[in-house]
C-alpha cells in the first residue's frame, strides 16, 4: 500500500501548482481567505500532531503563535533578515517556548496540562504591554513587501499583495503537511502512536515517554510559531489583540471538528473556521442585526459546533462512522 | 506598615481566588473535570445580578439572585451537557480531553451569548460600599469597606460550605460520591443527582466570586478570565482535590501576588502566576494538601 | 417459587463473554455459595445482579421482579445490597461516616440508629474505631465495616463478593461465622461469591460451581463437598 515517496511528492507538487494557479482566477477576497485557510491548516495540524498523535492537550497554542509572530516581526524589523528567515526564527522561538512548556507538560496529565496552557494563553499576550520593544496594545507592524520580480514577472498580470500572501501561506502549509506526514511515518511517529495507545507497554518496550512527549510538544510549537508568523504577515502586524484566548480556542475547535487524528481533516477544519464568520456576517446583515449580534455570532456557532462535536462525534466525523459500522 | 498593608490587599484578592478555586475543586472532585466554563458561568450569573440591580437599585438584593442563578446554570450544565458527554464518550482517542473541550466550548458559548445580550462594552456593577481605605490614626490603609465585605463574604460562604460538608447527610453523600462513586451507588446514593448538586454548589461559589469582585473592576463577557486562571493556580497549589487546600491556595496566591506587586512591580504579575504554577507542578505536584493520587500519568 | 431466579444469563465485556447461559435458583433465607477460580465470572455475575453492568441475555428476578436494567441505587432501596470486592469502604471517610452511608437514603431514621447499634454490637471493634479514618483499619475490620454498612440498609438479599479476599485464616473464620449468624437472625438470603471454596461451602446451604462463565455443578453444599471429582477439579483440596 505504501506509496513511494516520489509519487506522493509529485501529488503535493501538483496540488501546490493547482492552488497557485487558482489564485489567478478568483477575486482578492477569496485569495485572502485562501491564505487564511492555509494558515489555519498549519495551526490545526500542530494541534492534531500534539493531541491526536501524542495525546497531549494544549489550550495555549495561541500564545505559542504569538511567540512565533513576535519573534518573526522583531527579527525582520531589527535584524533585517529576509522574511522566510524571519518565519524560521519565529518557528524556532516558539519551539524553544514549546520545549520549556513541554518539559512541564510531559509530567502532567490532561486537566493540569489544559489549565497550565490556558494560563499561558490568557497571560502571555499581556506581556506585550509591559515591554516597550513589543509595542504595547498597538503592536508592531509587519510588511514583507511585494512578491519578488522573478515570480511576479513569470506569472504575468498584476501580482497583488494578497496573492503573494496566498502563495507564501500555501507553500508553507503544503510543506507543513508534507513534513508532518513524513514525521508520522518515521520512528518518532511510531513512538508517539505507541505512547498514545498504551503508555505502560511503550515504557516497557524501552520508549522514553517523557522525551517523546517533549519532542511532540516542541515540534507542534514550532508549527504553531510558523502559523503565528504567517498570521502576522496576513494582518500586517503583531499585537496582543491578534493572539487572544479566542484564537487558542478556535484552533482547538478546528482540530476537534477535523477529528483530532485526521491530518487531512485539518483542511476541512480550516475551511469551516474561515467560512463561519463569513456566513454569520451574511446572516447578521440579512437579519439587520445589531453589532452585538454580528460580533458574537461566529463565536456562538463555533462553540455550539465544538460542543456538539465532542458529544456526538468525539473522534471526528470519520472515525465515528467507522465505529458505528463495527457495532 | 507597608508589610501589613500588602498583606491586607493580598487577603482581599486571595479570598476571591479561593472562591474560584473552591468552585473548580468542587467540580473536579465530583466529575474529574477542570471546569473552564466556570468563568463563563460566573459571568452569566454576575450579569443576572447586574440586571436585578438595574431594577431594584440594590446591590445586596442582587447577590442572592446571582448566587441562585449561578447554581442553576451549573446544575443545568452538568445535567444536560456533562452527563450526556459522560454517557457517550468513554472510549476513543479524545475521551480524556472531551470533557475539557466541552467546558471550553461552553465558555465560548456563554461568552458569545452574553456578548449578544449585553454587548462587549464594559458595564458597571457597583457596590454601595466605599473603595476608600480605612484610616487608622493618620495612616490610611489600602483596605476599604469593599475589601472587608469581600473577605467576610468569602469566609462566610466557605464556612457554610464547610458546615454542609461536615455535618449534613447531603455533605456526606457529596463527599462519598466524589471519592468512590461506585461504592456510593451500592450504598444507595443517587450519584448522578448528587454530582449535579455538587456542580450547583460550585456554581454558587463562582457566582459569589463574580458578584464580589466585579464592583472592584468592570463587567464584560470576558472580565473573569484572569480570575479563572488565578483560581486554577490556587486550586493546583492546594492540591486540586482538597477544599481546604483551595482556600489556602487562594489566600497564599493572593498574598504572594500582593507582595510581588508591591516589591517587584506590576510588570511581572502574569509571569509570576505562571512561574508559580510551573514551580508548584514541578516541586510539589500534589499541592500542599492534595491526595496521593498523582496528576502525572505513566 | 424461588426467591432469586437466574435463567440463561449471559454477560459480556465487549467481545469477551464473561458469563455464559447461566441458570440457578435460590430459596428465600438460603445462603448460596458461588464457587470458582479467578476469572470464572463470579464478580461479573454479582455486578450484573446489582445493576452495575448490563447483561446481554437472559433474566434475573428477585421475588418475581426483574433485577436487570435497574440502577444499583434503586436496587438498594428494594432490599438488594451488594458488598463489592476488596473491602468496599470509602477510605477517605471515617468509620462512623462509612456506616452512616448505609442508611443515608432511608427515611426511618430511628431504625437506622437501631440498625447501626446492632452492627456495632456484632462488630465491637468498629465501635472502638468510630472516629478513625477507614484508611487506618485492618483488612478484617474493613470487611466488617463493609458488611456492617450493608446491614444498616436492612437488606433482604445480600450479595457478598469475596469477603475473605486477602484476610488471615482466623479472620476469615470470624467473618464467615458472623455472616452465618446474621442470616439466621435476620432471615437474609445471601449470595456469597468465593474462591475459598471450603470455608464458603461449610456455611452455605447450596453451592454453585462455575468455570469460565459456565455452570459446572450446583446442589446442596454437603453433596458438592462429598463429590470427589469436583473436589479435585474445582474445589482445590
Amino acid at each position: 500500500m505504501r506509496k513511494s515517496k516520489s509519487l506522493s511528492a509529485l501529488i503535493f507538487l501538483a496540488i501546490g501548482l493547482f492552488l497557485l494557479g487558482l489564485s489567478n482566477f478568483v477575486d482578492e477576497l477569496r485569495v485572502y481567505q485562501g491564505a487564511q485557510i492555509a494558515v489555519y491548516v498549519i495551526a490545526i495540524s500542530s494541534i492534531i500532531l500534539l493531541t491526536g498523535y501524542s495525546g497531549q492537550i494544549s489550550l495555549g497554542h495561541g500564545a505559542l503563535m504569538a511567540i512565533g509572530g513576535y519573534a518573526a516581526v522583531l527579527s525582520y524589523t531589527y535584524w533585517h533578515v529576509p522574511f522566510l528567515i524571519a518565519f524560521t526564527i519565529g518557528a524556532l522561538a516558539a519551539a524553544l517556548g514549546g520545549f520549556i512548556l513541554g518539559m512541564a507538560a510531559a509530567r502532567l496529565s490532561g486537566p493540569y496540562l489544559a489549565g497550565t496552557t490556558l494560563a499561558l494563553a490568557v497571560g502571555l499576550p499581556s506581556l506585550a504591554n509591559q515591554f516597550h520593544i513589543l509595542g504595547g496594545e498597538q503592536g508592531l507592524s509587519f510588511d514583507i513587501g511585494e512578491a519578488p520580480k522573478w515570480i511576479a514577472n513569470k506569472t504575468g498580470g498584476d501580482f497583488t499583495q494578497y496573492k503573494w500572501f496566498f502563495w507564501v501561506s500555501v507553500v508553507c502549509a503544503l510543506a507543513t503537511i508534507w513534513f508532518i506526514k513524513n514525521l508520522l511515518q518515521s520512528r518518532f511517529g511510531r513512538t508517539w502512536r505507541a505512547v498514545r495507545g498504551n503508555p505502560s507497554a511503550a515504557a516497557l518496550s524501552g520508549i522514553n515517554i517523557g522525551r517523546s512527549k517533549v519532542l511532540a510538544f516542541t515540534v507542534s510549537s514550532a508549527l504553531a510559531g510558523l502559523a503565528g508568523a504567517l498570521l502576522a504577515m496576513l494582518l500586517g502586524l503583531v499585537a496582543p489583540m491578534a493572539f487572544t484566548l479566542t484564537l487558542s480556542f478556535t484552533i482547538v475547535t478546528g482540530a476537534v471538528l477535523a477529528g483530532v487524528t485526521n491530518l487531512a481533516g485539518s483542511i476541512v477544519g480550516a475551511v469551516v473556521l474561515v467560512v463561519i464568520p463569513e456566513f454569520t456576517d451574511a446572516v447578521a446583515t440579512h437579519l439587520g442585526g445589531s453589532e452585538k449580534i454580528s460580533a458574537n455570532l461566529p463565536g456562538l456557532i463555533t462553540s455550539v459546533l465544538l460542543i456538539l462535536t465532542v458529544i456526538f462525534a468525539p473522534n471526528g466525523p470519520k472515525l465515528h462512522k467507522r465505529k458505528k459500522a463495527n457495532n | 506598615m507597608l508589610f501589613l498593608d500588602t498583606l491586607l490587599i493580598g487577603l482581599s484578592s486571595g479570598a476571591i481566588y479561593a472562591l474560584m478555586a473552591l468552585a473548580l475543586v468542587l467540580v473536579w472532585r465530583s466529575t474529574r473535570v477542570v471546569n473552564f466554563a466556570q468563568a463563563g458561568q460566573a459571568i452569566l450569573s454576575t450579569y443576572l445580578g447586574y440586571e436585578v440591580m438595574s431594577v431594584t437599585h440594590n446591590y445586596w438584593v442582587s447577590i442572592p439572585f446571582a448566587i441562585l442563578g449561578g447554581a442553576a446554570i451549573a446544575a443545568f450544565v452538568d445535567a444536560v451537557i456533562m452527563r450526556s458527554l459522560a454517557k457517550r464518550s468513554h472510549k476513543g482517542s479524545v475521551s480524556e480531553i472531551a470533557p475539557v473541550i466541552a467546558t471550553l466550548g461552553l465558555l465560548g458559548l456563554i461568552r458569545s451569548l452574553t456578548g449578544m445580550i449585553w454587548g462587549n462594552a464594559y458595564l458597571q456593577y457597583t457596590s454601595p460600599l466605599s473603595s476608600k481605605g480605612y484610616t487608622i490614626g493618620s495612616h490610611t490603609i489600602p483596605f476599604s469597606p469593599l475589601n472587608l465585605v469581600i473577605v467576610v463574604g468569602a469566609l462566610f460562604v466557605m464556612g457554610v460550605f464547610a458546615a454542609i460538608f461536615k455535618f449534613t447527610n447531603l455533605g456526606l453523600a457529596l463527599r462519598a460520591a466524589s471519592f468512590q462513586p461506585e461504592i456510593s451507588r451500592l450504598a444507595g446514593i443517587r450519584v448522578d443527582r448528587i454530582r449535579t448538586v455538587g456542580w450547583a454548589f460550585a456554581g454558587a461559589a463562582g457566582a459569589v466570586a463574580g458578584a464580589l469582585v466585579t464592583p472592584t473592576t468592570y463587567l464584560s463577557p470576558n472580565s473573569l478570565d484572569l480570575l479563572l486562571v488565578s483560581g486554577f493556580v490556587a486550586a493546583v497549589i492546594g492540591g486540586l482535590d482538597s477544599l481546604i487546600g483551595a482556600v489556602l491556595g487562594g489566600l497564599l496566591l493572593g498574598v504572594g501576588f500582593a507582595f510581588i506587586l508591591q516589591y517587584i512591580g506590576t510588570s511581572v504579575t502574569f509571569s509570576a502566576a505562571f512561574i508559580i504554577l510551573i514551580l508548584v507542578l514541578f516541586v510539589r505536584p500534589r499541592g500542599i494538601l492534595g491526595s496521593k493520587v498523582g496528576r502525572r500519568d505513566a | 417459587m424461588s426467591a432469586l431466579v437466574v435463567s440463561n444469563l449471559s454477560i459480556s465485556h465487549g467481545a469477551i463473554s464473561a458469563v455464559k447461559d447461566l441458570s440457578f435458583t435460590i430459596e428465600k433465607g438460603q445462603l448460596a455459595a458461588i464457587i470458582g477460580s479467578n476469572g470464572a465470572g463470579k464478580t461479573t455475575l454479582l455486578r450484573a445482579l446489582s445493576g452495575l453492568i448490563p447483561a446481554s441475555h437472559g433474566t434475573a428476578t428477585w421475588q418475581g421482579k426483574s433485577l436487570l436494567g435497574v440502577k444499583p441505587e434503586d436496587l438498594v432501596r428494594s432490599g438488594i445490597v451488594h458488598v463489592s470486592e476488596g473491602k468496599s469502604v470509602i477510605p477517605e471517610l471515617n468509620v462512623k461516616e462509612n456506616l452512616a452511608l448505609g442508611g443515608i437514603w432511608r427515611k426511618d431514621k430511628k431504625d437506622v440508629a437501631l440498625a447501626t447499634e446492632e452492627v456495632l454490637e456484632l462488630f465491637p471493634r468498629l465501635r472502638e474505631r468510630l472516629q478513625q479514618s477507614a484508611d487506618t483499619l485492618s483488612g478484617g475490620e474493613r470487611q466488617m465495616l463493609a458488611i456492617g454498612r450493608a446491614l444498616i440498609a436492612r437488606p433482604q438479599l445480600l450479595l457478598l463478593d469475596e469477603p475473605s479476599l486477602g484476610l488471615a485464616p482466623l479472620i476469615i473464620e470470624q467473618i464467615f461465622e458472623a455472616i452465618n449468624k446474621l442470616r439466621h437472625r435476620l432471615d437474609l438470603t445471601v449470595l456469597l461469591v468465593e474462591q475459598n471454596a471450603m470455608s464458603a461451602l461449610k456455611i452455605a446451604d447450596i453451592g454453585i460451581i462455575i468455570n469460565v462463565g459456565s455452570l459446572v455443578a450446583s446442589g446442596p453444599s454437603q453433596e458438592l463437598l462429598a463429590d470427589a471429582n469436583l473436589r479435585a477439579a474445582y474445589l482445590g483440596y
